[in-house]
């Protein structure tokens, strides 16, 4: 059913609740625990599966074609930046990855107004440019007349 | 209830790659005005790029001279059979690189070659390692706007009286308190549409399309309501994909050099090149230009399913080894990871089997190999000698990515005639409509949008009416969700999906039409509007939320039927066939088709515009 929840492992943090992009994980009333309450409106992003720390988040295939039994888990380091998946075939081979997600620490993002603000007139550079495009100047196209 | 109201002085609609391009620029020109985003979702990982990508698909590489946006142009002309804004296409990529320096420099991990430059997918793609894609392009939006406003649904735009924007309204999809945002400049980035169309994955799996369920068309929907002029609608398109997974092809195809054949091994193209060459060359002969147009390939492919000889199939088994396995993988755990589980539950190993390529249903949108979306205004340069006193026939009206609205700008996918920006395009056309914003409001500072109060009370009676049905009629029906009253929105989805499918060209009709079966699919349309105004029903705010994206569904999708029918011919075979004009012309349709709503009259105007071609044709 796309995304599930582990009831032994679910704290009720609510970081999957948050992050959910189609606003489809939500508590249940009686348990206060997290679970996917519109299976069919699953993207299967495991961005719920990466933000829970206790791994109380999992996938199973989509049931109309994935067959039962193989499974994929997650593990998201955003200190180390890099990202580790584990991938189990039905049949039990296994699969590992690991990429790097960012290249600079998280918050270091140097915001637009701390630069030197240009003056806005009439010229077509954006933000930072020419300098950041590395070219001298923004390139431009010659307009040529057209009869109508 | 809560009330909220919040005065700013740039409103962005959508945090996705539009929207956090477009708060960035703002910022930077305007240090002390209010820029206020919201999202529906969390914008940490919303829209499109939520789960991430594996590739930046539109990357010049001026710096290293691998690219000019003269060739951009040519190039997305080709591949939208002759029909775009070369303005808005070329503003695009002379502006794009500068963005992905940024996205470097914050952090994203781009791949390099041996030269130390981007290492290139194809000609216009760069490879990277993009799970937190999202994620680092939210970080620099939150470091520029004022104030976020996340799980905030936007369903109307606002405008005063004399017909300029000035705000929007939605309601909070947890507690569901009522938003009234006023602003001079509103910027619409709400992404494109999927799920317009019944998908070909069925019941549970049905969440599993490949552009994400929550792209609802609300840019369409907002934009058509509020009486923008929109354009192109009639180009919605499908996608070849990984079977069921709707895994990307593309680092497969370019990188990786695996070959497409039908269950003979053969090349679909080669063996139907003389009969598209027939009826879809043009003047411009599109079915030789090189690489073969998307959807000239995506029709090879149909012919073949056809006539039985399917299935397609990528050999990844002629391409993949050890040691690029994991460029393989990669793709897909970046951003298509159902496609990995695919293969981990059918015991698929690509290194040893083909597997399944299929033909997506439709969807509506304005970045990727299509270009639905707004009318706008282009760049002052490119654009201004080729006005005309109406907005709807001009290219030009004093703001860069303008709608015909003052004030009401667009952007990504909500942007019309503007295609192949893909992420990185769409994160750039968001700083060209905020640039322009600021300039706006520079010029139109001192005026104060007048807003009828009980105007702003009915569209709130409006907003919340589903929710009101429902508490009244509850009670009549023992349980369940079958009511003479009542509609759920996953009924009236359903509606949609079947009638768009079977009558406007979906995949269960082989993606053909006709003037037929168009005008009965908006007889029922109407009938569904209808519907959704005395039915539509609401248990709690998530349904709330999923009753306005179907609302902006229905709304775009009424829009595509309305193009549809006015385009009189073939243009793009195989994203649909009209059957009654069958091949393509290019003496009477090499044109925009605009249209423009009246939500009072409920009614359609509809024209073209000539094509002017800037860029010379090589
Ligand atoms: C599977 C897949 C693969 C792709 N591959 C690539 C690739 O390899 N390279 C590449 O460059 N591009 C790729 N793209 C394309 C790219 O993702 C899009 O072109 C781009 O994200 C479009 O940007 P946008 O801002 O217009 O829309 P989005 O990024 O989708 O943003 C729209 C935003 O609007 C919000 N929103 C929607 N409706 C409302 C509402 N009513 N109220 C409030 N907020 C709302 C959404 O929550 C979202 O945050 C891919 C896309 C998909 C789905
Ligand atoms: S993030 Fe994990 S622990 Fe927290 S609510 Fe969700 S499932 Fe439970
Ligand atoms: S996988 Fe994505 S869409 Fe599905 S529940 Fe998790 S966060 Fe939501």
């Amino acid at each position: 059913m796309p995304t599930f929840v582990y009831a032994s492992k679910c704290s009720g943090c609510g970081d999957c609740v948050d992050i959910c992009p189609s606003d489809i994980i939500h508590f249940d009333r009686k348990s206060r625990k997290a679970y996917n309450i519109e299976p069919d409106a699953c993207w299967e992003c495991f961005n719920c599966i990466k933000v829970c720390a206790r791994q109380a988040v999992d996938v199973r295939g989509y049931a109309d074609f994935v067959p039962m039994g193989a499974s994929i888990s997650v593990t998201r380091d955003d200190r180390k930046n890099v990202i580790d998946w584990n991938i189990m075939y039905r049949n039990g081979t296994r699969k590992k990855f690991s990429f790097q997600i960012r290249t600079t620490e998280w918050g270091s993002i140097k915001p637009p107004s701390e630069y030197p603000q240009a003056k806005i007139g009439e010229d077509e550079n954006l933000s930072l440019e020419p300098e950041k495009l590395y070219v001298d100047s923004l390139p431009r196209l010659k307009v040529r007349k057209i009869e109508e | 209830m809560k009330n909220k109201t919040v005065d700013c002085d740039i409103l962005i609609i959508g945090g996705g790659m539009a929207g956090c391009g477009a708060a960035w620029e703002a910022r930077y020109w305007s240090r002390n005005s209010k820029i206020v985003l919201v999202d529906k979702a969390n914008i940490d990982r919303s829209g499109a790029v939520a789960m991430g990508l594996s590739a930046i698909n539109t990357y010049m590489g001026m710096r290293w001279g691998e690219n000019t946006p003269e060739d951009f142009v040519n190039y997305v002309k080709n591949d939208l059979m002759g029909i775009i804004r070369d303005d808005l296409v070329y503003d695009v990529a002379r502006h794009v690189d500068s963005s992905v320096h940024l996205f470097d420099e914050w952090g994203l991990p781009i791949m390099k070659d041996k030269n130390g430059h981007y290492l290139r997918e194809g000609k216009w793609q760069i490879m990277i390692h993009g799970e937190s894609y999202k994620a680092i392009i939210a970080e620099a939006a939150k470091k520029s706007a004022s104030e976020i406003y996340n799980r905030v649904m936007i369903t109307h735009l606002i405008k005063d009286t004399n017909n300029k924007i000035a705000g929007a309204v939605g309601f909070d999809v947890r507690d569901g308190a009522f938003y009234l945002f006023k602003s001079k400049a509103v910027i619409v980035s709400a992404g494109g549409a999927s799920q317009i169309y019944r998908p070909r994955s069925s019941r549970e799996g049905a969440g599993r399309t490949w552009y994400p369920h929550w792209a609802s068309g609300s840019a369409y929907g907002l934009l058509i309501e509020a009486g923008a002029t929109m354009t192109m609608m009639e180009a919605r398109f499908s996608v070849p994909r990984y079977k069921d997974g709707y895994g990307p092809v593309g680092a497969w195809q370019l990188l990786l050099k695996a070959k497409q054949t039908n269950a003979l091994g053969q090349d679909s193209f080669e063996l139907h090149k003389e009969e598209i060459r027939r009826s879809f060359n043009g003047k411009m002969g599109y079915a030789d230009v090189v690489p073969t147009p998307t959807n000239l390939r995506v029709l090879s492919s149909l012919m073949e399913l056809k006539a039985g000889r399917g299935p397609i199939y990528m050999h990844t088994e002629n391409v993949l080894t050890k040691e690029n396995e994991e460029l393989g993988w990669e793709d897909f755990l970046d951003m298509t990871i159902s496609q990995a589980l695919v293969w981990a539950g059918q015991n698929v190993d690509p290194m040893k089997e083909p597997s399944e390529i299929l033909p997506s249903e439709p969807y509506a949108m304005g970045s990727h190999a299509t270009e639905n979306g707004a009318w706008a205004s282009g760049p002052a340069d490119l654009s201004s000698s080729f006005k005309n006193e109406e907005r709807g026939k001009s290219y030009f009206w004093g703001y860069n990515r303008m709608s015909t609205i003052d004030g009401l700008f667009v952007a990504g996918d909500a942007c019309g005639a503007s295609p192949h920006k893909f992420s990185s395009g769409s994160f750039t056309e968001g700083r060209i409509a905020a640039k322009s914003a600021v300039k706006y409001l520079i010029d139109h500072g001192s005026e104060h949008p007048q807003i009828e109060s009980n105007m702003i009370e009915q569209v709130k009676d409006n907003l919340y009416e589903p929710m009101e049905r429902y508490n009244k009629n509850k009670h009549e029906i023992t349980a369940g969700k079958v009511s003479p009253d009542m509609m759920w929105y996953d009924q009236g989805l359903a509606r949609l999906q079947k009638l768009m499918d079977e009558y406007v060209a979906g995949w269960g009709s082989w993606y053909t039409t006709n003037e037929v079966m168009l005008n009965k699919a908006l007889k029922l349309i109407k009938m569904l509007k209808e519907d959704f105004v005395n039915y539509a029903a609401a248990e709690d705010y998530h349904q709330l939320l999923r009753v306005w994206e179907l609302w902006h569904r229905i709304l775009t999708a009424e829009s595509i039927v309305v193009h549809m029918l006015y385009r009189k011919e073939t243009r793009w075979p195989g994203y649909y066939i009209r059957s009654d004009f069958p091949a393509i012309d290019d003496s009477g349709w090499r044109v925009f088709v605009n249209s423009r709503y009246d939500s009072k009259t409920q009614s359609w105007e509809t024209f073209t515009v000539p094509v002017i071609d800037l860029v010379v044709r090589k």
